[in-house]
């Protein structure tokens, strides 16, 4: 008996915890990526100890590939290194880690997974209990195959209805973090539940779940079903262990009408400073970015196509796919023909400038709407820019005019 | 005695190192980018012993175990605040910088002279001559601190069982030492 993040690890486990428990877990998959493997490597050195399991491992490059800078460079070839020497055989070299461990079959549901980055908990969306961590706590997960934890409590989010048109899940998580707050689900596990979360296709339970980390979540959840099977489906996962809640006793309940929604937009420096985009539209607008592990797959770009199609950029504007099989997906949709036509910079699979290091790096005041998922200040480049986070279709229809724009009136 | 760095509410681990800055494991040129466009003076007038006295949601963001080295590299062994994020929290544990839950740390002035004693929770304001509570550290937390990282712990028991068993819920078994932090 107990909520999704109960089941899956009391099943993981083989007896029933309960949240507040404090438990050493199996881990099925430990993630690192191209800017935490080096911590992780030295921190297994000190230990004096081997990856335990190297078919567990997953070592992926995605924050500033290809590398934009020597120090990057030299990152990466201890990366390698570490790769090689421990023999894991997974070294991911196309697309944010988030997007290409599932695309990869590497994650199942059921799985309990530990990454060295905080949207780790995007795999929530498989029903895999996952969650980020530091690198000493990932080093400590490949020498011994597990990892320690707090059972969380669980706030579930209640959904009902259908979205408007124009409206989708990134207005809606936008609004749900602005209703619990930057904080409000702090080592809590969030799981989004009710009909209308059973309908929503796997990409939008990836924005929801990777989102779940910006209100202090430990995980982010949707049970298993047969949407997650098909999309599993060809691409050689380990069979599902598959839990739902049963019973569930839930510290917190809020419940969201997708009908009631309206396109969102974060006010920078905080990610829970949603507004509807109405109150802001006219905003000067210097960048526009659609990517990342919260908005960069087939159907963000495909929305970002349908509202570009024919027409021009205002403004600068950067396109990155969140992995190589979505980039191949979106050219032979023809949706990059498109972008590319509107005057878009399309660039390889990865991070992109979400962090400020490469590839749409933002100057001394300037304004970025983007579909990230984190507003901090100067996280894409000088301290004094700012970024508003937003869906695929505000941020295509902002591009259009250089000002923020609500794209009901576009679609 | 230590003194005081005030910070605000909602301080993220890109305020503590931004991520142009954490191409590197060198504890050195970490500690230099320490909140280096945030707070810019602080690197160079940081004191080694020195506290971080913060608001709420300490080190939020990105899971990056940089911020904690680059506030260890800096000097400051301990940060009060009444609340941290989930991860900075385990990787300060990890690294064994003292971390203390405090609901009173928001009365605590930049600059004041702080005496602080880990092991016990105790935190007297010179300045306010006042004392301040601080929750103790979990149970895990203290058998994690009392190893100085969990390393040390997994190297000592050979697995993270010593973080839980037997039993966690139990008594704890002795003081917690001041642990002096883990370095790359």
């Amino acid at each position: 008996m107990g909520t999704l993040a109960e089941e899956i690890l009391s099943a993981r486990l083989g007896r029933a915890v309960a949240a507040g428990e404090t438990v050493v877990v199996p881990v099925d998959v430990v993630m690192s990526h191209d800017t935490t493997t080096a911590l992780v490597a030295e921190g297994l050195a000190e230990l004096g100890r081997a990856v335990a399991h190297p078919e567990r491992g997953v070592v992926v490059f995605d924050h500033i590939t290809p590398a934009a800078t020597v120090a990057a460079a030299a990152q990466q070839q201890r990366a390698r290194e570490f790769v090689s020497h421990q023999g894991i055989p997974h070294l991911l070299t196309d697309g944010i880690s988030h997007q290409v461990l599932p695309e990869h079959g590497l994650v199942a549901p059921g799985d309990v997974v530990v990454g060295a980055d905080s949207h780790t908990v995007t795999l929530g969306a498989f029903g895999a209990f996952a969650t980020g961590m530091g690198s000493t706590d990932v080093a400590v997960a490949y020498a011994t195959g597990e990892s320690w934890l707090r059972v969380p409590a669980t706030l579930a989010i209640q959904l009902e209805g259908r979205f408007p048109s124009g409206v989708g899940a990134k207005d809606l998580i936008l609004e749900v973090v602005r209703r619990v707050g930057s904080d409000g689900a702090r080592y809590q596990a969030v799981e989004y539940v009710g009909p209308a979360a059973a309908a929503l296709p796997i990409g939008d339970r990836m924005t929801l779940c990777n989102m779940a980390v910006e209100m202090g979540g430990k995980a982010g959840l949707f049970a298993a079903d047969r949407l997650t099977t098909q999309w599993l489906e060809g691409r050689g996962s380990r069979p599902p262990r598959v839990a739902r809640a049963r019973a569930p006793e839930y510290l917190r309940v809020e419940t969201f009408q997708l009908d009631r929604l309206e396109p969102m937009v974060a006010i920078s420096p905080r990610v829970d400073a949603g507004r509807p985009v109405r109150e802001l539209v006219g905003l000067p607008v210097d960048q526009v970015f659609i990517g990342t592990c919260t908005n960069g797959r087939l159907s963000d770009l495909a929305a970002a196509a349908v509202l570009l199609a024919g027409r021009r950029v205002a403004v600068r504007t950067v396109a990155v796919p969140a992995s190589r099989e979505v980039y191949l997906a979106a050219l032979r949709a023809g949706y990059l023909e498109t972008l590319v036509q509107a005057g878009v910079s399309v660039e390889s699979p990865g991070c992109g400038p979400c962090l400020g290091r490469h590839k749409g790096v933002l100057g001394p005041g300037e304004r970025a709407v983007t579909t990230m998922s984190r507003n901090f200040r100067g996280r894409m480049g000088d301290p004094s820019s700012e970024i508003y986070l937003a869906s695929p279709e505000t941020a295509a229809a902002s591009a259009l005019s250089g000002r923020l724009a609500d794209p009901r009136g576009l679609v | 005695m230590a003194r005081a760095w005030r910070f605000g509410d909602f301080v993220n681990t890109d305020q503590i190192i931004p991520g142009r800055y954490n191409v590197t494991t060198s504890s050195a040129e970490l500690g230099r980018a320490c909140f280096i466009e945030h707070r810019p003076e602080y690197a160079a007038q940081v004191r080694p012993g020195d506290l971080i006295v913060a608001g709420e949601d300490f080190g939020c963001g990105s899971s990056r175990e940089h911020a904690v080295i680059a506030i260890l590299a800096s000097g400051v062994t301990a940060v009060l605040a009444p609340s941290f994020a989930r991860i900075f929290y385990r990787n300060a544990i990890n690294r064994g910088l003292a971390v203390l839950e405090s609901p009173g740390a928001g009365a605590v002035q930049e600059g004041s002279e702080i005496e602080l004693d880990v092991a016990r929770g105790r935190v007297i304001d010179h300045t306010a001559n006042r004392e301040i509570v601080a929750r103790p550290l979990p149970l895990f937390a203290q058998r994690i601190a009392r190893h100085g990282g969990v390393l040390e712990l997994v190297r000592v028991h050979g697995s993270l069982n010593g973080v839980c068993l037997p039993a966690c819920g139990s008594a704890p078994d002795g003081p917690v030492p001041l642990s002096p932090g883990r370095m790359p």
